[in-house]
Formats: structure tokens, C-alpha cells, sequence
């Protein structure tokens, strides 16, 4: 690793433990982690966006050469239809015609809204409808394929739970009747159903940022310290196992300071309840 | 002797080596012999070739079919054919029009580049309008068949397929470009290992492509959004007649009103996060009512607001929401241009952002309403150490868990819709909000009826309910 690969490294480890540090409480390390981050994203979407949105989409269609008579000769002129209502969007400068950008806004969510109604029926009603209709019960399987075995998401029963499931849960999102009697003992029954289905997200999630976490730890500690002090750019020469064990009990520190305060604002929550 | 015998024996041999080297050029061109591979025979052509104009489609594509050939015999490892090339006929011109395309390009990337000549923008003109004049000519050439063409490669389908997709580009200036209207004919090979030996079918044609209007494999949607459509005005015709129309009480939304009061009482912001979905989504417009009744009450009571927004559009239309807000609650003027405001683009710079105003604002509630990613655990995690109430709502099924978790009050799903409807007691809403009730008892009760029909093979009913394309 050269120096001035070291050097770029080190900026991340630090931005990473800056970033890191709002686990104690806001602090000047982590403002300047945060507004750097604020800034560059929104200079890189900037560029972004004139690369793969006004570049390619209006400019190069309307472009032929010469910016004097940018769509004179445009296979597609009607491109300059979006760039006013686009323009129109600027008159928000001005108090006195800041009412002219309504216009694109209410052409954007009308159309947008027109685009999303039949796709949102077929995707959520349509297709959802005919899944269900699709398979008929697996009555030969009904406890399991080739055997009992309740957990066997192909077997019958896994098909009847999916369906009561279901409709019970669909029964839990009627506004206009009140939660009574049979009605409101399905609804129950499918919040339950909803509140599994959550759970079970909740910890595949979980897992999943637990993961990206190891990969921050494993960033500063393969990436900037092993290589870092590898190198001989660092005083040391050589990786100590010292330096792990250091770094693993701050490491430890920080996740012990976390569960405390799971814990407390728990307790907090229970005695406020 | 010996000698004599042994020029003679190779005399003969070098005579007869032309006749052997004539039988192995004799021999039968059905089968070839590769080292010590057995020889493979010429397959059977494939049979029933047809096309049709690709369905529901904006036209520039035609789908061919076919029987399998006799020796491609699925899971058959003896086996012969390995994949069926597709060819299309070409007219010759078809290379003329290509070079007068490429010609364009040049001229284009030269008209464009900043030592552009004079006159290389007449050049480049003239150049795209020989080549559309070309274009509009590929009919009379496709009609010409068979002068003047011959057979193009267009792509090849692995053993065992029966169908192959003729889709070109409907874009004209693009290389791949497939006229519409053009009288197409088509032959496919079914090949061997060895290439040289392939068979061809019998050639299929004329078809033609062309564009649909209708898309016919959507219609179960189009009624869907009929019947939808006139439940909602039916209900809306009896909202606005006076009807009082029942909405279940959503804590998360009652809720609402008793945070801002806090925030009142306490002197400090209420923090409104829009989501980071677009304008455009469902989720999002029903964010821009409920901001629409927080903004109102904050203009009533004089509480401070704080919405940082994640998209250009959506801060647009929140300062329209909550400026029109301000002016019903009669505070036209404590409205700040500053109280909705852009951050950035970057979901989790966002965060960052958002995070950064929780810990110093102190906002007394935060409301997390809209289309919510990974940032929904960071954001509500945050605001819980803060101490603020929090109330969320998202349709974003995979966020939901955090937010209720991490926040006092959670919408789950649709009742992110309703609660717009519950705040605004408008008819419009409270017509959509029972249409779309009778739309769920819909689906239950043909949901009901499906599974009964799937069980009893009853696939007429079935088939109403499927979406093609």
C-alpha cells in the first residue's frame, strides 16, 4: 500500500469511527463526518444527474451541434416540451410567478398518477388474485411432501395457512366496519399473522446489518490497520497483535455501551408504560 | 528383386492414393468423421415453422414457432441437434441503407466535435434525410423476395426451444432498427456440433409487425379500474349527499394531534420526514395530506415545523402543502420558506442530515410518513434516544417491523392511505376509503372462489383474473 493510498484509508477508518461515535452522543467528530458526507453526495448527484438525466435525456436528443439552434434539427423536438416545463420549475424564485411551477408539478403527479393506478392494480390486485388462484391444495401433500413435515412450505397446509392468512390480514385493513364480534376476531387474527410476518422480516434484516457492520470492523482492521502498519509508513514496524487486541476491546467497549443503553431506555419504556 | 518389387508396390499405392481421396470425396454428405468421433448425420429439419406479429407490443418484433426437429429429443442424450439458428431474409439494399447510416453517424460525430467543418451540419442533414428517405423504401424492398437479398444470422435458440422473438429496436437511427410493415420470411436450421451439418425448414412468410393500441392482456385491469372507479363515485356522490361514512379510529393518527400539543407545550419543533419516495408515489401523496393537517395545526398553535425532504419535486410540493396550510389556519404570514427544505439525494447522507437536526433540534415529535428504506431503523432509532414521540407510517413492508419497534405509533400499510382519509373527512377521500373496502371484500370473496376453482379444475374462472404482458 503505498502513502497515499494509506492516507485515503485512514480517512475512511476515521470517517467510519467518526460516523461511529454518534453511538455516545452528537459531537464535532461526527458533524464533520455528517456535512461531508452531505456535501459530496449532493456535488456527486449533481453530476449524476447532468451524466445519465439532462445529458442524455434532453441535450443530446435536442442537440445538433449548435447551441444557437439547439432543436432546429432534432429528430425529436418535442423533447422541448419537458425543458420549458422544466424551466417553469425556476419561477419559484420569484414570488410574483412562483404560481407557474404548479403547472409541471400538477403535469408530473397527474401523469405519474395516471402511470401508477393500472400498474399498482395489476401488481397488487390482479396478479396477487390469480396467484392464489393458480395452485389448487396440495391434498396429497397436505402435511408435507414425501412425508409429515409442518415446516415444508409446499405441503398443503403451508397453502391453506397462506391463504387464511391472507384474507385475515386483508380483513384487518377494512376502515368502514368497526373491529367487532366474528369480524374483529379474524382481523385479530390477522394482525397476528402480520405481526409474524414482521418478525420474521425484522430479524432477517437484522442479520443483514449485522453484516454490513462486520464489514466496517473488517474495513479498519484489514484495510487501515494490518496494511497500514504493515507497510513501515506507521513508526512500527510490522502488524502487532497488540494493536488487535486494543482495537477489539474498544471494539467491545462500544458494543457493551450500546446494549446498556438498549437496556435502559427499555427499563425507561416499562416504567413509563 | 527385392528392390524392383518394392518401387513397384509404392508406383501403385501413389496411383491409387487420387481414387481413394476420391472415395473419401464420395462419400455420403449426411455424415462426417472427426478423428475418432462417430460420425453425426444430418439432423431432421425442424417442422411447422410460423410467425405472428408480436402481441400487445409497440410493434418491431415478430414471434416465430416451430415442432422440434425429429432429433432433438429432450433429456435424449443421443441427441443430435444443439441449437436452431434463425435466419431472416435480407434485401440487398439493406447493406446500402446500413453504410448511409454509419455515413450519418460519422457525419454527426464530426458536426460535433469542436474543429467541425463548414457545412458539415448540411452534410450530416442531408445525410439523415437520405437515410429516412431509405427507410420509408424498406416495404418495396422486403416485397422484392426472393431478388436480390439473402438469408441473415438473426440469433439462435438452444436445443429444446420451440420459439424465438424477432425483436428489433423501434428507434430509427439505432443499428438494429426492425421496419414495421414489412413483408418478413424466415427459415431456421437446426445444427449439430459440427456447424456444417444443419438442416434448414421450409421457409416460413410473409408476416408483418405492426403496434398495438390496446393491449389486450391487460383488460382484467381495465375492469378492475372501471368497477374501482365507479364504486368511488358512488360513494363519493353519497358523502357529499350528507351520508355519514364510518372510519374506524387509527391510534396512530389520533395520536397526531395530542403530539403537537406536546411539542406546543414543551416549545420545541415537531419533525416531519416525507420518505424517500418520489412525488409520484402512492405513499408519498398520502404523506402530503397528513402534512397538509400537522402543518395547519402547527400554524394554529405556533409551533415551529421541520421537514428536511430527500427529493427536489417532493420539497415542491410539501412548501405548497404546508404555505396553503398556513393560509387555511389564517397565518399566511408565519409561513417560512425555510420550514420545508431540500438535503440531499444520498439515502444514507440523508440520514446523516436528518439524524444530525433530531439530536439538536430536540423535536418534541417526529413523524416518519412516506416510502421509507433502510434508513427507517436509523432515523427512528435516533429519535427514540432523542426522546421525541414518534408516530410512522409506510406501505414499505419490509420497514414496518422497525417502526414499530423503534415508535410510539405505527400506520401499517394502507393505513397510511386511510389516515389521510380519517384527518380530512373530505368526501373524496371518504368515498375512495370505502370503495376501496368493498374492493377488499372483492377479493376476498373471488379469492374464495379461485382457490374452490383451482381445487375443482374450474379454469375458465381462473383465466379472468390473468394478466398477460
Amino acid at each position: 500500500m503505498d502513502f497515499g493510498l494509506y492516507l485515503w484509508t485512514t480517512l475512511g477508518a476515521f470517517l467510519t469511527l467518526a460516523i461511529f461515535s454518534f453511538l455516545y452522543k452528537d459531537n464535532p467528530f461526527y458533524k464533520i463526518a455528517e456535512h461531508l458526507v452531505v456535501g459530496v453526495s449532493a456535488g456527486y448527484f449533481a453530476v449524476i444527474l447532468w451524466h445519465n438525466g439532462l445529458s442524455p435525456n434532453l441535450f443530446q436528443r435536442l442537440n445538433d451541434g449548435n447551441w444557437y439552434f439547439l432543436w432546429m434539427d432534432s429528430t425529436a423536438p418535442w423533447y422541448l416540451i419537458p425543458a420549458i416545463l422544466g424551466i417553469m420549475m425556476y419561477t419559484r424564485f420569484s414570488k410574483k410567478w412562483a404560481w407557474v411551477s404548479r403547472w409541471p408539478m400538477a403535469l408530473y403527479i397527474g401523469i405519474a398518477t395516471g402511470v401508477a393506478i393500472p400498474l399498482e392494480m395489476g401488481a397488487r390486485v390482479n396478479r396477487q388474485l390469480f396467484a392464489i388462484m393458480e395452485r389448487s391444495i396440495d391434498w396429497a401433500n397436505f402435511f408435507g411432501v414425501g412425508g409429515f413435515n409442518l415446516l415444508d412450505t409446499a405441503s398443503g397446509l403451508s397453502q391453506l395457512i397462506v391463504f387464511v392468512g391472507a384474507m385475515a390480514a386483508l380483513i384487518y385493513f377494512f376502515f368502514s366496519k368497526e373491529h367487532t364480534g366474528l369480524f374483529g376476531a379474524t382481523a385479530k387474527f390477522g394482525i397476528w399473522i402480520l405481526m409474524i410476518g414482521f418478525g420474521a422480516s425484522f430479524g432477517y434484516t437484522v442479520m443483514a446489518r449485522i453484516s454490513l457492520f462486520i464489514n466496517r470492523i473488517q474495513y479498519i482492521d484489514n484495510n487501515w490497520l494490518q496494511n497500514g502498519l504493515n507497510t513501515g509508513i506507521t513508526p512500527i514496524e510490522g502488524y502487532h497483535a497488540g494493536y488487535a487486541v486494543i482495537f477489539w476491546l474498544v471494539v467491545l467497549i462500544v458494543v457493551g455501551y450500546i446494549i446498556r443503553e438498549i437496556m435502559t431506555y427499555l427499563k425507561t419504556k416499562e416504567k413509563s408504560a | 528383386m527385392k528392390y524392383k518389387l518394392f518401387m513397384l508396390a509404392i508406383g501403385v499405392l501413389l496411383c491409387a492414393l487420387p481414387l481413394l481421396a476420391q472415395e473419401v470425396e464420395e462419400a455420403p454428405p449426411d455424415s462426417m468423421v472427426v478423428g475418432s468421433v462417430p460420425a453425426i448425420p444430418t439432423p431432421a429439419p425442424v417442422t411447422q415453422l410460423s410467425g405472428e406479429d408480436g402481441k400487445n407490443d409497440h410493434g418491431h418484433a415478430v414471434m416465430l414457432s416451430w415442432e422440434l426437429s425429429a432429433d432433438d429429443r429432450p433429456g435424449d442424450t443421443t441427441s443430435t441437434v444443439l441449437s436452431y439458428e434463425v435466419f431472416r431474409w435480407v434485401p440487398s439494399m439493406a447493406d446500402t441503407v446500413e453504410a448511409v447510416r454509419l455515413a450519418y453517424e460519422e457525419a454527426d460525430a464530426i458536426m460535433r466535435s469542436d474543429d467541425a467543418p463548414e457545412g458539415a451540419r448540411d452534410k450530416r442533414n442531408d445525410l439523415r434525410t437520405r437515410y429516412f428517405d431509405l427507410l420509408e423504401q424498406y416495404p418495396e424492398f422486403y416485397a422484392s423476395y426472393p431478388e436480390n437479398g439473402n438469408w441473415k444470422n438473426i440469433g439462435a435458440s438452444p436445443s429444446g426451444s420451440t420459439t424465438y422473438e424477432d425483436q428489433g429496436s423501434k428507434e430509427r437511427l439505432a443499428s438494429d432498427y426492425l421496419p414495421d410493415f414489412c413483408d418478413f420470411r424466415y427459415r431456421v436450421d437446426a445444427v449439430t456440433a459440427v456447424a456444417t451439418i444443419r438442416s434448414s425448414s421450409e421457409i416460413f412468410g410473409p408476416v408483418q409487425s405492426s403496434g398495438q393500441y390496446f393491449n389486450t392482456g391487460r383488460v382484467p385491469i381495465l375492469i378492475g379500474v372501471l368497477v374501482f372507479g365507479l364504486l368511488t363515485l358512488l360513494f363519493v356522490q353519497q358523502a357529499r349527499g350528507g351520508k355519514d361514512l364510518y372510519v374506524r379510529p387509527l391510534a396512530g393518527i389520533e395520536a397526531v394531534d395530542d403530539a403537537i400539543g406536546r411539542a406546543t407545550e414543551m416549545g420545541r419543533p415537531i419533525l416531519y420526514v416525507l420518505g424517500l419516495g418520489s412525488a409520484s408515489d402512492v405513499a408519498t401523496i398520502a404523506s402530503f395530506t397528513i402534512l397538509g393537517r400537522v402543518a395547519k395545526r402547527v400554524a394554529e398553535y405556533q409551533t415551529e415545523l421541520i421537514v428536511p425532504t430527500y427529493d427536489p419535486i417532493v420539497m415542491s410540493v410539501g412548501q405548497e402543502v404546508v404555505r396553503s396550510a398556513y393560509l387555511d389556519a389564517g397565518r399566511p404570514d408565519d409561513y417560512k420558506e425555510d420550514t420545508v427544505y431540500f438535503v440531499t439525494q444520498s439515502q444514507f447522507a440523508y440520514v446523516a442530515a436528518v439524524n444530525g437536526t433530531m439530536l439538536r433540534e430536540l423535536p418534541a415529535t417526529n413523524v416518519y410518513m412516506g416510502k421509507f428504506f433502510a434508513e427507517s431503523l436509523l432515523l427512528a432509532e435516533t429519535g427514540a434516544v432523542a426522546g421525541s414521540i414518534q408516530i410512522a407510517g409506510t406501505d414499505e413492508i419490509a420497514q414496518i417491523p422497525f417502526f414499530i419497534v423503534a415508535c410510539d405509533y405505527t400506520l401499517i400499510g394502507e393505513e397510511l392511505y386511510a389516515a389521510s382519509a380519517y384527518l380530512g373527512r373530505e368526501p373524496i377521500l371518504l368515498g375512495s376509503l370505502k370503495a376501496q373496502d368493498w374492493a377488499k371484500a372483492a377479493i376476498i370473496v373471488f379469492g374464495t372462489i379461485g382457490l374452490l376453482a383451482a381445487n375443482f379444475n374450474w379454469t375458465f374462472f381462473t383465466e379472468l383474473f390473468r394478466v398477460t404482458n
